[in-house]
């Protein structure tokens, strides 16, 4: 504001405003005496005049009472002229929107009360924005506020509305203004209070809890009612949404575990370096990003269909060279194959580190996978359901694999009995190798589904490689539905808890649970029975 | 008259290599440390006491994964929980010792407890400002956990690939619950910032040259043990178990009892570890639960050879000393080494650097006089 420059300038636009004064019709007059009552100590006066101006309908309402909002109106003790600081710092005749030499301003201060004006006006004012989000929001706000004073706006808004889910909410809205008006009949009140029963979600109990207290009886009966079927319809969608979080944790965990339950069951082998493939899968899908947005970015939302083989084709070719190079050599030797594939997961989570460094890497959600619906009071996220989907997908193929073709039956030919298939001419080793590169390759496509919900970190693997060994251990080896029914018993089980128990709790309660369990059954929920066991 | 001819029957050559240095170790470091000055080519510099001392607790815990996993299969990759919960146990009676000199000054509580707003001191901390009681809760705690976690899974005769996951599943389980601030353990940052043991500053050097022979005296202490429990008659059925679990069980033993024996004195063994272990660090904190400590112990005895107790000792000692190297010169360089030794020792050195070198020397010495007796001590998996 020093500039010598500006200053000039500043009077000029001073001077154009002033003219501006003078030429612009009566309404402008009107919003200069609107205005100027906010030049004021008195919050009482201020939070009156927020309504004044609300109501006069003034196309300068929305930017003086948002100025107010965030602080930004003052004025000048002198004249009792009103402006809003700009973001840049320069000031605006609050009244016409012009550029405006304030001078020395001290600022319209705010209180609970004034903020409170200032919710439900702008609730009002914005119930008419053009912008369907923004009336939803308002709705919303006026839902919250119960402002009698919105009453007029809404019902004019609703005879406005198209949009049938913003009428929905206005409806609402204005059914919470008249329950919580004891003033109005009580017929009225009873309909309303059904409106905001349909609504049925924790703001529409909080609407019925707080009832004025000169309510009459059969008011209070009605919402009593209403009450009790929401806290109902609440449970019901609480259960839901865990089932549905316990199937998107199940199915993460499906995923991670189930190329572990085929080497497990197949060749006796735990394989430690299990994480580290479903890591490898995650970098996959993010090299493949980087390789499409420096050659073909338009192919963006495709990225995942294109990081899916290559992931697979990645993570199983490791896994064959492991079984080639180190497993091959320790058969029977479950326990050192153990400490061996461990061995190979630190070296992994270390090249990983030095190659692509210790941080997170940025892996983009395609388009079709971010959003979100609702059924009822569930909201889906798209991101869930896709995985959901893909570990439905996977675990089908695979059974199909394993039940429908020849390499699926030499593969169960050798999990039932290694030696007497290996007398029927099935190349043992030969099976041993593809099944490890298969389970693999599976981590790898896990790989890709996990890069979208978690950090695409070297530790990666290490946060599932646990919680995979309680699946298959609690499911049973050999048996894929056994991998199913132990992911999303965990899955679900865990989701259940966690309300009551807290995350980290209901982790420690499901880990004593597994090692509870596992006495009784020493083999898991569907174990292999017969001779080839021991 | 005993232990002399215990001594003299049961101890093999290597063994009393093995305890004649620890207990010159145990004699000359802290004379070399306290009483020549640190100018002179024979001083042992405070650091490397406090380096050594350290191992020696590694050794005490590798030696007790020995006697589990080398002498009866038993495959613990958790017995990082053992020597932690021992541990904790020194660390609560060294936090009682701090007494009204913490941060905040209060009589009773530890600073964490009176940061948290806590008024008294929860009921698992009550007793642990006496050394005895703290002493005999660090043997207890971990032997009664593993009694009762033995005594369920040896009975429903959970083995192998199935026990190293649930004992995995345990150590976890207790590192998620010990980061819990509501345990009572001090949570995150564990307990830490000790003053004293049983009068004496914990960081003058004497009382750390006390506590490294201490340290020592323990290792050879728990040799001794472990070998008169392999060489005893219980040792034999422990290795059929390990060799031939069915058969031993077909032959009339009860296999669980003898199982659950071992494993409990392995655990206290850890635990006695875990609780020399924190006055010479000074901190416990829940990472020791992590199950990538307890798997890290396994590869201790692997290197130095499982099933011979001197061996695992000695590959805590080597693994603990290449770690130390390695992370000073090629920090990036430590997990590929540590990952390729787990790689290499199970593929080319099954029976460890002990093991090894006792198969050598004895081929060596069956060359020379034709009619050997190759006692079949190796395991034979």
């Amino acid at each position: 504001m020093n500039d010598p420059i500006q200053r000039p300038l500043l009077v000029i636009a001073a001077l154009i405003a002033a003219l501006a004064g003078l030429l612009a019709p009566a309404s402008a007059q009107d919003n200069a005496a609107l205005v100027q009552r906010f030049a004021t100590e008195n919050f009482g006066e201020i939070a009156n005049a927020v309504n004044a101006l609300a109501t006069s309908g003034s196309e300068r309402a929305s930017p003086v009472i948002e100025a107010l909002r965030d602080s930004r109106l003052v004025y000048r003790q002198g004249d009792r002229a009103v402006f809003i600081r700009q973001a840049d710092g320069s000031f605006a005749d609050a009244a016409t929107g012009a550029a405006a030499d304030a001078g020395a301003t001290r600022p319209v201060r705010l209180n609970n009360n004034v903020r409170r004006a200032i919710e439900a006006a702008m609730g009002a004012l914005t119930l008419m924005h053009p912008d369907a989000r923004r009336r939803a929001a308002a709705a919303e706000a006026v839902f919250k506020s119960r402002d009698a004073g919105a009453l007029a706006a809404l019902t004019q808004a609703i005879g406005q509305e198209r949009d049938t889910r913003v009428k929905r909410l206005m409806e609402e809205a204005r059914a919470a203004i008249v329950v919580a008006d004891a003033s109005a009949p009580d017929a009225d009140r009873i309909t309303a209070i059904g409106v905001i029963q349909r609504r049925g979600d924790q703001d529409a109990l909080a609407m019925l809890g707080s009832l004025p207290a000169n309510t009459t009886a059969s008011v209070r009966e009605a919402a009593e009612t209403a009450t009790a079927t929401i806290r109902r319809s609440l449970a019901f969608w609480e259960a839901g949404q865990n089932v549905w979080y316990g199937l998107s944790l199940g199915s993460v965990l499906l995923l991670a575990a189930i190329g572990l339950a085929i080497t497990f069951g197949v060749m006796g082998v735990i394989n430690m370096a299990h994480g580290e493939m479903v890591m490898i899968g995650a970098y996959t899908t993010f090299v493949v990003q980087q390789a499409i947005r420096a050659i073909a970015p338009g192919l963006m939302d495709a990225s995942l269909f294109i990081a899916l083989p290559m992931a697979f084709l990645v993570a199983g070719a490791i896994g064959v060279a492991i079984e080639r190079l180190i497993i091959r050599h320790l058969y029977g030797r479950a326990l050192e194959t153990l400490l061996a594939t461990w061995g190979v997961s630190l070296i992994l989570q270390q090249a990983v580190r030095s190659w692509f460094g210790p941080t997170n890497r940025e892996v983009t959600t395609p388009s079709w996978m971010s959003g979100s619906f609702e059924i009822g009071n569930l909201a889906i996220t798209a991101n869930r359901l896709a995985i959901i989907v893909f570990a439905g997908l996977v675990f089908a193929a695979l059974l199909m694999f394993l039940k429908r073709t020849p390499f699926g039956l030499q593969t169960r030919a050798v999990t039932q009995n290694r030696r007497m298939a290996g007398a029927m001419g099935i190349r043992t080793n030969w099976v041993d190798a593809l099944t490890f590169g298969l389970g693999s390759g599976i981590a790898g496509l896990a790989g890709v589904a996990l890069s979208q919900i978690d950090n695409v970190s070297p530790n990666l693997g290490q946060g599932y490689i646990i919680d995979s060994f309680m699946v298959v251990v609690f499911g049973g080896v050999g048996n894929l539905w056994g991998t199913l029914v132990g992911a999303m018993t965990l899955g679900i089980a865990n989701k259940f808890l966690e309300p009551y128990a807290g995350a980290v709790l209901g982790k420690i309660l499901l880990l004593v649970f597994i090692i509870l369990f596992i006495q009784k059954r020493p083999r898991g929920l569907f174990a292999l029975k017969g001779r080839a066991v021991e | 008259m005993m232990l002399t001819r215990f001594l003299f029957e049961k101890i093999d050559r290597a063994g009393w290599i093995f305890l004649v240095l620890l207990g010159l170790a145990a004699v000359l470091v802290p004379v070399l440390n306290l009483a020549v000055p640190p100018g002179s080519a024979f001083h042992v510099s405070n650091t490397a006491v406090g380096l050594w001392g350290k191992y020696m607790t590694y050794a005490l815990l590798a030696l007790a994964v020995d006697l589990v996993w080398g002498y009866c299969g038993i495959l613990s990759l958790g017995h990082g929980a053992f020597f932690a919960l021992g541990g904790y146990a020194m660390g609560m009676y060294l936090m009682r010792q701090i007494g009204p000199r913490g941060v905040y000054s209060h009589p009773t509580l530890p600073d964490f407890m009176v940061f948290l707003n806590w008024k008294e001191l929860p009921f698992t901390w009550w007793g642990f400002s006496s050394f005895p009681y703290a002493m005999l809760m660090v043997g207890l705690v971990p032997g009664i956990l593993a009694f009762v976690f033995g005594w369920f899974a040896f009975r429903s005769r959970v083995t192998g690939v199935y026990l190293s996951i649930i004992t995995q599943a345990l150590t976890y389980a207790l590192m998620l619950a010990f980061f819990r601030n509501d345990m009572g353990f001090g949570g995150n940052n564990g307990l830490t910032d000790f003053k004293d043991i049983l009068g004496f500053n914990i960081q003058s050097q004497t009382t750390r040259a006390v506590l490294f022979s201490l340290s020592v005296l323990a290792l050879m202490a728990g040799y001794l043990v472990a070998r008169a429990i392999v060489t005893s008659k219980a040792g034999k059925i422990l290795i059929a178990v390990r060799d031939a679990e069915a058969r031993t069980r077909f032959l009339g033993y009860r296999v669980e009892n003898y199982k659950l024996f071992v494993w409990t004195v392995s655990a206290v063994m850890a635990g006695i570890a875990g609780a020399l272990y924190v006055p010479q660090v000074g901190i416990i904190n829940p990472s020791e639960f992590s199950p990538a400590n307890s798997i890290e112990t396994i590869v201790w005895v692997a290197v130095g050879g499982r099933g011979t107790l001197v061996g695992a000792a000695l590959g805590a000692g080597v693994v603990n000393f290449a770690k130390s190297w390695f992370t000073g010169a090629f920090p990036q360089g430590w997990l590929f080494a540590l990952g390729g030794l787990f790689v290499f020792v199970t593929l080319f050195l099954p029976k460890g650097i002990v093991g090894t070198f006792t198969e050598w020397w004895r081929t060596r010495a069956a060359k020379r006089e034709p009619p050997a007796s190759a006692a079949a001590e190796q395991p034979a998996q």
